[in-house]
């Protein structure tokens, strides 16, 4: 990153760009995004030292004025002798912009067939179908047995060293998926089918958002992405394919009861009860991702009472609608949540 | 001296010159006095100033459009704006700055400054040119005044079905857009026309194509690139418009419609659409390089074959908006290596344009200070573009803050820069008094500085992961400070724009009295007094180079015996610019507003009911009809002996 900060636009500030992130080009935790951060830092270059050039010969051509000129009249043509050395210098500077983006379309093309062969490299290890709503990620791990298959929503875990397919459909308008920190983006779009490959080379936790304006709530479309190590996603996955556990204190199982007999269900699934709809995230394992609705407040008992007493004041437009629960029946609901670990 | 000879009508010449023929001038081609004379008139010069005032105040409303949202982005989680009215505003602003002000000003300053430039009398189709400037005002009207009353369109200016289809965007705000946009096209398809006619066909005698003003050559590939783009997305808002109203399908992915045909013809003209803003910008800047060096232009034949690649470079970009939508990768290789090409065109412009600074006897006067600006901006702009020509790279940045820092490079580094400077230059043509050079340079340095502050950090922002349109963003993510400071940079940018308006009211009034050629420029345009008369010049020039007013100072040689009962045009040969025809000019006419208005109220009502398109098309034939009528026998002899 300090790379390319030194020699973007020659700006201290860019120095800057050297800290790290969640969401940031620049992160290299994948295979494909270290690609494309060497491609890009190389393009900084070239382009940098064009951009040089240029400023070089406005601020010669500024500074000459106080030179010798001769008060001469300007006159059509203009083919005096001076002008023999701009012309040269005109085609030299054509075929030096020519030479500068034939050099820079052969890198990209190059960087762009790398990028494609990861696709080819073998099958992908971990298979990913992520659907896009308005305005939550839906994610599908297909397994080559299927009763191993499970839902997830608004996050996804991958293991380092494996290529990760995944297939992108959308259910309404076009979205964006985009972890800057492992590759670029790919879109979602409604009746038709699209993929991209991640292969993340570091363990960490890395922020994607949709990336294509998808409506109201276009800003809080946010995906938690876990890179784990082989043997850690093994056991994520294993507690996935688990059903819910069924509640035991009494405060839990009454919310279980209003969960199953109310509006909740009606949207929601939980493996292993009979809510099973798929309109909205499944809730089985809510408990061990790190935010809810979609990025919008972090996880935890007192964002999930704010969540579920008033979604549309903390996330206006969303498909959640208000209930109007009472006090006790609030809390009922999020001590059942609070099992589904 | 040509002299075009004819039977005895009264004529300009040796006989008739002066003031007497000035008066002669005055009573045919001046409009009648007061309001009817304002809503009648045909003259370029007040249709061409009405339209560049109008372009103006949609850019200081998008320009407070954009003040607001960088309220609401200078700090994360902010509540200031709901996302609602958050959405309304940014696709307000890039609607509002695409269509009402950036394409409409450029071509408004060609209704203006074309004319003079090539030594004529009026436009081509003049009345069409007044039918244009209604539409236009027409279709701002509408999407503002749905915007204030809060449905205002909030699918973005790009409107990407299925979100702007009828499903995802319910009510009237959607169809308001679409329907600006077929204003919009009307009106640019109409000017787009007259100019293509005017400079092929009314140029002054020996003005031959290798002796356009870049500024003019700048104009026609202009226009020939609304001819070609503009249909694409009237084509496409139209079938959009179908979709939302009548029950067509063609977008709709589960009838066999698809939703990329939208994109693919949108892009068709949206990429074109760029240079429609920044080739008349590039021309701007040659004849402010030109006058404020007192040198020609350097390379005046590798500038025009640059201006013209750009334009068909233009259309063979576009897919570079859709790298994210999967489309086969081999055929992104294409679009890679045909947006990379615009870079050198434009790389040869810029060299010329140094070159002639280099070479020339540069006053670093406001007008030179924007195109110095202009050069560091755009390029920065235009490099930050070759970046985004690589699939890869465009995969990582593409709908970011980056592509925003480079778009607001290229358009205002591009286009805006040019504008003000060239407002600068052509304020004391226009209204015959120079502009305050000292608030000049203060505004100048204000926007300059304010726009880099404002701007650049958006680079960083993209870089950082920050998605655009977007209406708040999370604490933690390491964007506040660069918001920020965006955020400030903006507000130094709007004190400017104050200022320079400040100075332009000023000066409009207290300026110094400018005279006919302040500048000591060389084109045609300044061989007239300022403000010019109506009919433009008394005697049609001749001209025999490049730089006229330079190569003859004391006597601009004309051709004589137009006319003077009756509004004549000289028209002459595309190439050569011989002596070719007569032409007459229209009269003045209350008829363009009628059909104005009538298609206002079939286009309007057609939101609402499709039967508008019926019952509508009446008093548009009529008004169409009552245009057209032939008032006077045609004029005896076109013929040049």
């Amino acid at each position: 990153m300090r790379r390319r900060g030194a020699s973007l636009m020659l700006l201290p500030l860019l120095a800057l760009a050297g800290c790290g992130g969640i969401q940031t080009i620049g992160g290299r935790e994948g295979r494909e995004a270290a690609l494309i951060d060497d491609l890009f830092t190389l393009f900084c270059i070239v382009t940098g030292l064009f951009f040089a050039a240029v400023m070089a010969f406005l601020f010669a051509a500024y500074w000459r004025r106080g030179g010798h000129r001769a008060d001469r009249m300007p006159d059509e043509g203009a083919t005096a002798p001076r002008d023999r050395g701009l012309r040269i210098a005109l085609f030299a500077w054509t075929a030096a912009v020519i030479g500068g983006l034939m050099g820079l379309a052969v890198a990209s093309f190059l960087t762009d067939r790398s990028l494609a062969y990861s696709t080819a490299a073998g099958r992908p290890v971990v298979s990913i179908e992520l659907i896009g709503n308005q305005w939550w990620w839906e994610a599908r791990y297909h397994f080559p047995d299927p009763s191993q298959n499970f839902r997830t929503a608004n996050e996804i875990h991958l293991p380092t060293g494996s290529a990760a397919m995944i297939t992108l459909k959308a259910n309404d308008v076009i979205h964006s998926f985009w972890v800057p920190n492992l590759a670029g983006k790919q879109d979602l779009i409604p009746g038709r089918v699209t993929d991209i490959v991640l292969t993340p080379t570091k363990v960490g936790r890395y922020r994607a958002q949709c990336a294509e304006y998808c409506g109201l709530q276009h800003a809080h479309m946010a995906l938690d992405v876990t890179v784990d190590t082989p043997a850690d996603y093994a056991r994520w996955l294993a507690a996935q394919t688990r059903p819910a556990a069924a509640p035991t204190t009494p405060q839990a199982i009454a919310g279980y009861r209003f969960f199953m007999t109310r509006q909740c269900s009606a949207c929601h699934a939980v493996a292993g009860t009979p809510a099973g709809a798929g309109v909205g995230p499944d809730l089985t394992h809510l408990m061990s991702r790190r935010t809810i609705a979609a990025g919008t407040l972090p996880n935890g008992t007192g964002p999930l009472h704010a969540w579920i007493a008033d979604p549309q004041g903390v996330k206006p437009g969303a498909n959640m609608p208000y209930i109007g629960l009472d006090a006790d029946e609030l809390h009922n609901v999020v001590a059942y949540l609070e099992t589904l670990k | 001296m040509t002299v075009l000879s004819g039977r005895d009508l009264p004529r300009d010449g040796e006989d008739l010159q002066g003031a007497a023929l000035h008066g002669r001038l005055e009573r045919t081609w001046g409009d009648a006095p007061g309001l009817w004379g304002w809503l009648t008139t045909t003259d370029h010069k007040r249709i061409g100033k009405r339209y560049i005032v109008t372009a103006l105040v949609f850019l200081m409303l998008g320009g407070l459009l954009a003040l607001a949202m960088r309220l609401q982005l200078a700090r994360p989680e902010s509540g200031l704006i709901s996302p609602d009215r958050y959405n309304q505003l940014f696709t307000m602003h890039g609607t509002t700055m695409m269509f009402l002000f950036a394409v409409p000003v450029m071509e408004a300053m060609a209704i203006y400054l074309v004319p003079l430039m090539i030594g004529t009398r009026n436009i081509s189709f003049p009345r069409l040119n007044a039918f244009s400037y209604y539409m236009y005002l027409a279709g701002g009207t509408l999407l503002w005044v749905a915007f204030v009353l809060n449905i205002g369109p909030d699918a973005g200016w790009f409107a990407y079905v299925p979100l702007s289809g009828p499903e995802f965007s319910p009510g009237k705000r959607t169809d308001i857009w679409a329907q600006m946009i077929t204003f919009t096209e009307v009106a640019a398809l109409a000017v787009a026309v007259e100019l293509v006619a005017t400079i092929l066909k009314q140029r002054a005698p020996g003005m031959t194509l290798a002796r356009m003003p870049l500024f003019v050559w700048g104009v026609l590939v202009t226009a020939f690139m609304v001819i070609f783009s503009m249909p694409s997305v009237a084509l496409a808002s139209g079938m959009l418009i179908a979709d939302r109203l009548v029950g067509t399908q063609f977008y709709n992915q589960y009838e066999h419609g698809d939703p990329l045909l939208w994109q693919h013809l949108f892009w068709f003209f949206g990429h074109p659409e760029v240079y429609i803003i920044f080739v008349p910008g590039a021309g701007f800047v040659s004849q402010i390089t030109e006058t404020f060096c007192r040198r020609p232009v350097f390379a005046y034949p590798a500038m025009v074959l640059a201006l013209v690649t750009i334009g068909l470079l233009a259309f063979g970009v576009w897919v570079h908006h859709m790298f994210a939508t999967g489309l086969p990768r081999m055929g992104y290789s294409f679009y890679t290596a045909a947006t990379m090409a615009v870079a050198i065109p434009s790389g040869i412009q810029i060299f010329c344009w140094i070159a002639t600074i280099w070479d020339g006897r540069p006053r670093f006067q406001v007008p030179l200070l924007y195109v110095v600006a202009f050069i560091v901006t755009f390029v920065i702009g235009g490099l930050s573009g070759v970046m985004q020509a690589s699939v890869p790279i465009d995969l990582q940045v593409h709908d970011t803050y980056f592509i925003v820092a480079h778009f607001h490079y290229v358009l205002i580094g591009g286009a805006v820069f040019p504008l003000l400077g060239a407002i600068t230059y052509w304020f004391p043509k226009i209204t015959g008094r120079m502009m305050g050079e000292g608030l000049g340079k203060t505004s100048f340095w204000m926007i300059f500085l304010g726009f880099q502050v404002a701007f650049f950090p958006m680079h960083l922002l993209g870089m950082w992961g920050m998605p655009r349109r977007v209406y708040t963003y999370p604490t933690g993510m390491g964007w506040d400070e660069m918001n920020m400071l965006a955020t400030l940079g903006s507000f130094v940018v709007a004190l400017a724009v104050l200022l320079f308006v400040v100075n332009a009211v000023h000066s409009l009034l207290r300026g110094a009295v400018a005279g006919p050629n302040p500048w000591d420029a060389p084109t045609l345009e300044w061989a007239t007094p300022s403000p010019p008369p109506q009919y433009n010049f008394a005697h049609i020039p001749v001209v025999a180079s490049r730089t006229p007013l330079w190569d003859n100072r004391h006597h601009l040689p004309v051709v004589t015996g137009l006319r003077v009962d009756d509004r004549e045009l000289l028209l002459t040969t595309v190439m050569e610019a011989r002596p070719d025809l007569r032409e007459a000019s229209p009269l003045p006419s209350i008829w363009p507003l009628w059909a104005a208005i009538s298609t206002t109220c079939l286009f309007i009502s057609s939101i609402f009911t499709p039967w508008a398109v019926l019952v509508g098309a009446f008093p548009v034939a009529a008004a169409l009809t009552a245009w057209f009528w032939p008032k006077s026998p045609p004029s005896p002899e076109p013929v040049i002996e």
